[in-house]
This record gives structure tokens, sequence and C-alpha cells, in this order.
């Protein structure tokens, strides 16, 4: 049995068909995951995401302990409730984690996957060294997602007034407490919406709330052909210890400004630029039948070979497509092996679908 | 609890075959199979005219999750194939035995006695 969130029995009682996901019993859908797909580009729908791991980061060093830890400068989060993504590096320039850090009251939250808990808490605690610095892991809080273009409409309406008024004053990528709970204007689907934390014991009613007013619940299924769909990378398969930022499509997370700011792993990744980055990800849409899948082989004629990171049928698009980690070169059509046969594919940039419009 | 017609015999890999008043056999795969696969996108017919072993692969059905192998559940050769799968693969979600997915001339029509008939397939599945 794996570890549940506070909504297991709620997931159970809504349908939902479970799987393992990184230690956790999560739902993968309540019925048809392309519908549920389709609804939060749509409309909206409700993601239980207590699986993920918040930790709170506070202390008088801080900004300074993190500015050394993560790629990303939290020096750019101008005042409380702002929020930003990051790597999270070792020294070979190898990305140890994705996160998205918001800046509190009393520090910074810092919000990392699910199935790299362990390796996280393990890396930040070996971080620490002299910096005088407080790591608390919030396990006692769980967390919705609420996304899609009627998200923040509809969640408005079904909270307290002062919560009402954050929501529609959060601009994206800010995050404020009120009370007990925690809301910002982030996500994991290309869609505008909420990540709100709250009190496990909340979350339940809150969700049964939510499901009340007709928004429906989303399983990890629909999750994840959302967020390849919006180009974002899955931990575990598109970034990992042994990938680099740059051959990720994160790039732009990187502040290599002020060059003083000496972050673990910007050695290897100056290394790495000095010498010409060899590889970076792509999109790949594939124009005939068939589902483009992660490891399948990509080649590229006169350039080189690469794979398939994540691939899946995208509902939105009605075809196929593909994150891939080719040669830096690369070149606007490739081929990749199914079953043996090789198939025709489209190279594009790596953002298929944002705020419900199709990008390629 | 998936639906197990009574006239149909099952393969324990999750196809089910009917024996057709012309001697052919229609396969398809199960409400349990569908189920399991979650939402189907995509449909590797075979070509007619090819001859399949029994429990030799068949094609493939992708679902949004994952490509699974399907399996010819007697012997013979392939007389017919669904093409509206080809643009509505999600028939086999909606109506599992109605969209069938080939039809054989069957070496040996007695080879279906060897399959699963409902209530053994219901067994099988744990249901």
């Amino acid at each position: 049995m794996g570890q549940r969130t506070p909504l297991y029995d709620l997931h159970l009682a809504l349908g939902a068909k479970m799987v393992d996901f990184g230690g956790w019993d999560m739902p993968l859908h309540y019925g048809s995951q392309v519908e549920e797909h389709h609804q939060v580009r749509r409309d909206c729908g409700v993601f239980d995401v207590s699986h993920m791991t918040v930790i709170d980061v506070s202390g008088p060093q801080a900004k300074e302990w993190l500015q050394h830890l993560l790629a990303n400068d939290v020096d750019r989060l101008h005042g409380c409730g702002r929020a930003l993504y990051s790597a999270m590096l070792n020294e070979q320039g190898g990305v140890v984690d994705d996160m998205i850090v918001y800046r509190t009251e009393t520090g910074y939250r810092l919000v990392v996957n699910a199935a790299t808990r362990d390796q996280d808490m393990a890396w930040m605690q070996a971080q620490l060294g002299s910096y005088q610095v407080q790591l608390q892991e919030r396990s006692e809080l769980a967390m919705l997602a609420i996304q899609g273009p009627h998200a923040r409409q509809k969640i408005a309406e079904l909270v307290t007034q002062s919560r009402g008024t954050l929501i529609h004053q959060l601009k994206p990528f800010e995050g404020q407490a009120d009370g007990d709970w925690f809301i910002a204007r982030t996500g994991y689907t290309g869609e505008d919406g909420l990540e709100i934390v709250l009190p496990a014991d909340q979350a339940p009613g809150f969700f049964n709330d939510l499901v009340g007013a007709g928004i429906s619940p989303i399983g990890l299924g629909a999750r994840d052909t959302l967020r390849l769909e919006a180009g974002m990378n899955l931990y575990g398969q598109d970034i990992h210890q042994q990938v680099s930022p740059l051959a990720a499509n994160m790039a732009w997370s990187i502040a290599w400004e002020p060059a003083g700011r000496n972050f673990i792993g910007r050695a290897a990744l100056e290394a790495e630029k000095a010498a010409g980055v060899q590889f970076k990800l792509v999109g790949l849409v594939l124009e005939e039948r068939g589902v483009l899948r992660a490891h399948q082989v990509v080649r590229i004629a006169n350039v080189g070979e690469g794979e398939i990171t994540s691939g899946s049928f995208s509902p939105t698009l009605s075809k196929s497509i593909a994150l891939a980690r080719v040669p830096t070169a690369t070149a606007d059509r490739a081929e990749v092996e199914i079953r043996g046969k090789w198939y025709p594919v489209r190279v594009v940039k790596p953002t298929f679908v944002r705020h419900g419009k199709t990008l390629i | 609890m998936s639906n197990i017609p009574a006239d149909l015999r099952f393969a324990e890999s999750h196809e089910w075959a009917r024996l057709e008043a012309d001697g052919s056999v229609t396969v398809g795969i199960s409400d349990h199979a569908q189920e399991a696969l979650g939402d189907v996108v995509f449909v590797e017919l075979a070509e007619v005219g090819v001859t399949f072993e029994a429990q030799g692969p068949a094609g493939v059905v992708e679902s949004v999750k994952a490509a699974s192998d399907i399996y010819a559940p007697v012997a013979g050769e392939v007389i017919a194939v669904n093409e509206e799968l080809s643009g509505s693969p999600e028939l086999l979600n909606s109506d599992p035995y109605g969209a069938w997915i080939f039809k054989l001339k069957p070496s040996n029509a007695a080879d279906l006695e060897k399959l699963l008939d409902a209530a053994g397939y219901k067994a099988a599945i744990g249901e």
C-alpha cells in the first residue's frame, strides 16, 4: 500500500482508478482522462496534488543559501508574494529537481516533486553547511490545483470574501497567505489557475465543495497530457540527475547575473556552454496515426540521433506529440522508430498548447 | 464489474471471439480490457490476407497511457478488419462488443472450444 493523501477516500467515492505515483496512491482518472483534459482546457478542473512536497525555508541566511542552492536567483523575487521556477543542480550541472519558489512573510516556500522527496531532502540537508537556515517540511498540509480558463472566477465565488479578493488580485506567478491557506496563481497545465495549500483536515471539505459546484476532479493522466502540451518538463523523464538544464529547454530559468553568484552547478554549466551545448529539447508532432512514447529513437538526416523523453496522444491536437532530446543542430523534419518502422515527424518548439490555443 | 456477454468466448489475454453463422470468427477486446487500457487513441490493424497463429501477435491497441499488443484467440486468416477504428478508435471504449477489430477464417473452428466461456473469463479476471 502506498502513501495516501487526505483525499484518498473521496477519490474512491468519485470512482477514481488509482495508481502508484512515486510511492503514493493517486487518481489516474475518474472515467476518461481525455474528457478530463478537455475540461481543464475549456473550463476548469481540480487536481489533488497533496503528494507534492512543501518545504518552508527560514532563518537569517535563507536568501543567501537559496542563491547558492538554486540555478535561478531568489533575489529576483521583489517582495513577499512573488514566485519563480528554478532548477536545483548537482556539481556536474545535472538536475536534482525542479521547483517553484515563493517568497513568503517568513522566508521562502519551496514546492518540489513527490517522487524526489527523499533525494531532495538529503541534498538540501547536505548543502546547509554553516548557513543559518531552517528547513521545515510541511507534510501536514494538503495541496489542490484548480486549473482552467474559468478556475479563478469559479473559486473566488466559493471562498471567503477576503480570499476571493486575493484570487482576483493575484498576478501570474504570485502567491499569498490568507489565514491558514496559501493561494498561488501557478500551475502545471499551461492554463490560468490556482494552487492552494491548506491544512489537511480542511482539504476534503473544500474538494467536496468544488466538486459539488460542478468543478470536475481531474486525475494524473490528464495532468500529464496537459503539461506535455504546455511543454513543461516531467522530472524523472525529461530531466534528471544526468541532464543539464541547457539540454532541457530550461536555459531561461538560469540566472547568470550577477556573475559572482556561485550557485551549485554553475562551473559545470559554464564549461558546457564554452564547449558548445550538444543537445537540446525539442517538440515532435507525428502527422500519421500512432503514438510517440518515451525512449523511442529519433533520427535526423545528416545530423544524428536523439531520444523521446515524453510522448503521448495530445487530446487538444488529436495527434501524437512528444518532447525529445536531439543534437543541437537538429532540423525541421525527423523520423521516429515505432515498433521497428520509421515514421516522419515535424520538429517544433516544445510548446504545443497554451491558454487553450494551439501554437504549432 | 465489467460486462461479459454469455454468448462469447474469451482469451486470457482479454480478446473476445464469436463464431458467426458463416463459420468466420469475429474478434475484439473485452470490456474489462478497455477499462484497464483507458481512452483508446489508436488501433494498429492487421492486413487482410495475413495468417495468425493462435496466441500470436495480431495488432496493437494504444491508449493515452500505453501500447498493448492484441493476440489472435485462434489460428486463422484475416478476412476483414474494422476500418471504422482508424478514424474512431474510441469505439473500443464506448462499445467494446460492437466494435470488432478483425474477422478470421479459422484454421479449425473447434479451436474456439479451447477458449474460456463467460464464467471462466469472469473467474480469470477475478470478478
